[in-house]
């Protein structure tokens, strides 16, 4: 389980969870999970592409999904998010087909993209995940507050002086990063699962933002070496596990917090209401407050 | 030039006269009014989400048909049935919680898809059948499956005519329509089986990228420029038809653009009519919209 190709393996899938673990908790609070399906998916058509002109696959994903971030930033100023997503994600899909049509013999490549092929990951392909998987940590930590505060109260944001629309760009365009990073070696469906079950999971453990990003990207390794053990082990494919553990810790989250909802129902306390006013209170200038302040 | 010679240089030779293309034009109509009808209360009450999500999860229960060797259409429905009762199940009010709820709901489908097509390519070591779930194939459809798509858009579309009123009230104003005694639980879990209904039907006919794009699509570019609700679901699926059939005249005729003759996929097009149309209607309306205010500032 640890020969040297298990060894990219474990190193390529460590990466992609931290990263995935981080943006995930802005995908969960912002309610972007439409987009973390739409723009890796939408950006295999950059995968055919690159393939059909004979240059680099991250190039093509990297265009993509840029573009594509852009789309659903640029859509979404006069029209519903989630229509803007689905407009985007269907003209990338059908571009996409359109590549797909002129080339052959592609079928095995998109289905490793489409589920990823973490097993077969080689040493050259680490050094770019790793960069960029950086690049999207570091845009994270610069962005922390203003996102954090967007993404809780928007108006409050605007009136503090933060662009909401160019914050919206902003993170969109690290999850494009993220595509680019995870795509190649983890496929489509394993960097959704990650960006979204670890960090809604952690949210029902904890309201604290801190502690919350935390505990995503724990819960995120854990899926991702947990999947790779039985997948190796059992000899089914690593997506399976990865979408089946993801719904096993989210269902756990949920009840958890039903059961500390009627353990300690005190009237007047709705989580939700609590868990936005710690989130207001660490995104605000004070952030002293929201460590003493009662969950 | 007679304007026979200019029909057939429009409309590539032997295109009315075609078996695939009567069953592909029957049938995407059939999809695009159906995507309408539903659509427009998709996009209404912020569910497109979950409309694209169900065009993925069917492929779980596709992929599982076709390993036990039942029609994938049967799985498709099922899975999709079932997800929508699950989303529904564990759905939040709020509609972030609801996003939440389409991705867990949407990350164990896929998940699950992984499985059965590793089975199924196992079993047949193809993976044939995933590209053909994924994008579709309009023009191989045999004509038996029509009776069946009939049947589903009947459903559909009947599901979603018989709640219009509540959908209508309980989407613009969720506080009036309990005070007025509508079920909201009731009303959103009978949506969300006719856009189950909607979606297994367009998706497993036309694909899932165009299963979405003509739900989406036509019903946003239909409500930008009308807010009454029985406008926009006749818009929607009129501009649905519309950009289908030219799609796929534009398709089977680019077949003769290339010397290489490899036609250019239905999705490919229908897509890109329905984005076009969108944006001229966006522009306009749009343009529309500041100039009828005088002091020229564009509120966002």
């Amino acid at each position: 389980m640890f020969s040297q190709f298990m060894v990219n393996a474990w190193e390529a899938s460590t990466i992609v969870a931290v990263v995935a673990g981080v943006v995930g908790f802005f995908t969960v609070l912002r309610g972007s999970s439409f987009a973390a399906h739409a723009l890796p998916n939408g950006a295999f058509a950059g995968a055919a592409g690159a393939s059909l002109l004979g240059v680099n696959t991250i190039l093509g994903l990297g265009v993509f999904s840029l573009l594509g971030a852009i789309g659903i930033a640029g859509l979404g100023r006069r029209q519903r998010h989630d229509v803007a997503t689905a407009l985007a994600i269907v003209v990338m899909l059908g571009i996409g087909a359109l590549f797909l049509a002129m080339t052959t013999e592609y079928a095995p490549e998109i289905f490793s993209l489409l589920f990823g092929e973490v097993l077969g990951v080689s040493s050259s392909e680490l050094v770019p995940t790793a960069v960029i998987g950086a690049v999207c940590v570091a845009a994270i930590v610069l962005l922390y507050r203003p996102l954090l505060l967007s993404s809780v109260m928007p108006d409050a944001a605007e009136s503090r002086g933060v662009d909401t629309h160019r914050m919206e760009l902003a993170f969109l365009l690290v999850v494009a990063l993220v595509t680019t990073m995870a795509v190649p070696v983890v496929g489509t469906l394993l960097i959704f699962s990650l960006l979204i079950s670890p960090a809604a999971t952690a949210r029902s453990f904890t309201n604290k933002p801190l502690t919350a990003l935390g505990l995503s990207v724990v819960i995120a390794l854990a899926t991702v070496w947990s999947a790779i053990a039985l997948s190796y082990t059992s000899n089914l494919p690593i997506g399976f596990f990865v979408g089946t553990i993801g719904a096993v810790t989210y269902t756990i989250g949920r009840g958890w917090t039903a059961w500390r909802h009627v353990w300690r129902s005190s009237p007047g306390t709705s989580p939700s209401g609590s868990s936005r006013r710690a989130l207001v209170a660490a995104s605000g200038r004070r952030t002293g407050n929201a460590e003493g302040g009662k969950i | 030039m007679r304007p026979a010679s200019i029909g057939s240089s429009v409309i590539g030779p032997g295109f009315f006269a075609s078996s695939p293309v009567h069953v592909a034009l029957v049938v995407g109509a059939v999809a695009a009014v159906v995507s309408g009808v539903v659509g427009t209360f998709t996009v209404v009450r912020g569910q497109s989400f979950a409309g694209h999500s169900l065009a993925d999860i069917g492929t779980a229960g596709g992929s599982a048909a076709f390993l036990v060797g039942i029609s994938p259409l049967y799985g498709f429905v099922a899975m999709n049935l079932v997800a929508a009762g699950t989303m529904e199940l564990i759905g939040i009010r709020r509609p972030r919680g609801r996003d939440v709820a389409t991705g867990i709901v949407l990350g164990a489908a896929l998940g699950l898809a992984a499985l059965f097509l590793y089975f199924d390519a196992t079993s047949t070591s193809t993976t044939g059948a995933t590209i053909n779930v994924l994008f579709g194939s309009i023009f191989t459809l045999p004509s038996s499956i029509v009776p069946i798509i009939v049947v589903l858009a009947v459903l559909a579309t009947g599901l979603t005519f018989s709640l219009y009123r509540p959908l209508i009230l309980s989407s613009l104003s969720p506080e009036l329509a309990a005070a007025r005694g509508v079920s909201l639980r009731l009303v959103g879990i009978g949506f969300l089986v006719a856009l189950a209904l909607a979606v297994s039907l367009s998706a497993i006919t036309i694909g899932a990228i165009l299963s979405t794009a003509l739900l989406i699509g036509p019903a946003a570019t239909a409500l930008r420029l009308t807010r009454r609700t029985g406008t926009a679901v006749a818009a929607a699926a009129g501009f649905g038809v519309g950009a289908t059939w030219l799609g796929i005249l534009l398709s089977y005729d680019s077949y003769y653009w290339t010397p290489s003759h490899r036609g250019w996929p239905v999705s490919f097009f229908v897509v890109t009519v329905v984005f076009a149309v969108y944006l001229v209607v966006d522009l306009l309306v749009a343009r529309r919209a500041a100039a009828q205010r005088p002091s020229g500032r564009e509120v966002a």
